[in-house]
């Protein structure tokens, strides 16, 4: 972070890291896959519209995985979906970011003992960077792990994936 | 406006070879009769002119689970034999009555006549009655799984079923 405060004050260079510069473009613009899932979606849907405005962390809705940077899984995963998200994650272009979106993707949430249909996390399929509890989270609670996700980026090394 | 009693004698009148019963000590009459001849039953109850059934409001499997319960192998109960049954809520939106039908097949080969040739809108809840309760539909025009993947084996809302460990690779049990 910090980009400003190495600027020269006579001039228009800006001087930093290749890894800052690019963790600041990464984290600035956090494309997400349009996704939903089951109520946890709809809390998605409020944080993107204008009362929480996920637009202003850079968080567009894209429709294709091919222009993604981050999938959030907003929901129960079912065992058919499942394979599903798999397919989605392995069209996203590298880097991309996963966040865990309520009890249910977290670890099958009310379904864990009797959802014979439900995976128990959607761990079990794909790497997930911040996990959101909640049942479902808030808007607020969703922007806080994006903020997670961001602060992950920003101490990324272009040698060694972090997040 | 018909009322359950006066039904079954009009049906009993219809279609002499086939039972008939009324179910009276539950909350509401149910008229149990056979799964074989279902379709025609149904066509009747729709297209005669003094019921006017022109819509299946629902139709739901059920695993009646009456049969002997046995321990397997590895200790959990399985059934066997028993019926598993089929209920129909019918309602008229002209007469403004309803009714309600009940047919049991055999557990072990649980075959209903399809009335996806009475009512379109039994071709789902037919479809899903498959899919959770195994039931045979017979005559149905695309009896495939509706909510479970097409490869899943096993009916999951029969009493003695078994979560299975491993769907596709992926662990199933928490």
């Amino acid at each position: 972070m910090g980009l400003l405060d190495k600027e020269f004050s006579d001039s228009n260079i800006v001087i930093a890291k290749a890894d800052d510069l690019l963790n600041w473009a990464r984290l600035s613009s956090l494309w997400q896959l349009g996704f939903g899932l089951a109520c946890c979606a709809i809390e998605m849907m409020a944080t993107s519209a204008s009362h929480y405005d996920f637009d202003r962390f850079g968080v567009i809705p894209r429709p294709s995985p091919r222009q993604a940077d981050i999938i959030i899984i907003s929901g129960t995963v079912t065992l058919k979906m499942a394979l599903r998200i798999k397919r989605l994650y392995e069209q996203m272009p590298d880097p991309k970011y996963i966040i865990s979106m309520g009890s249910c993707a977290n670890c099958g949430g009310p379904y864990w003992e009797h959802g014979y249909h439900v995976l128990k996390g959607i761990d079990r399929v794909i790497p997930v960077d911040v996990y959101v509890p909640g049942c479902p989270p808030r808007p607020e609670a969703l922007l806080e792990g994006l903020l997670k996700l961001q602060e992950k980026i920003r101490n990324e090394s272009m040698r060694k994936k972090t997040a | 406006m018909k009322n359950p009693e006066e039904i079954v004698e009009i049906l009993k009148k219809e279609f002499p070879e086939t039972k008939f019963e009324l179910i009276n000590d539950l909350l509401e009459k149910i008229i149990d009769t056979d799964p074989l001849t279902i379709h025609k039953i149904c066509n009747f109850l729709r297209t005669n002119e003094e019921l006017h059934f022109d819509s299946l409001m629902n139709l739901s499997g059920v695993d009646d689970a009456n049969g002997t319960k046995v321990k397997d192998a590895d200790g959990t109960e399985i059934i066997n034999g028993g019926t598993m049954s089929v209920y129909y809520h019918l309602h008229s939106t002209k007469l403004k009555h309803k009714v309600t039908l009940k047919v049991s097949a055999p557990r072990e080969n649980p075959e209903v006549e399809s009335v996806e040739s009475v009512w379109k809108c039994a071709d789902w809840h037919e479809r899903e009655a498959y899919d959770m309760y195994g039931f045979k539909f017979l005559n149905h025009p695309d009896l495939i799984r509706i909510l479970m993947p097409y490869d899943w084996e096993g009916y999951p809302l029969r009493k003695d079923y078994k979560n299975p460990e491993f769907y596709q690779g992926m662990k199933v049990p928490y």
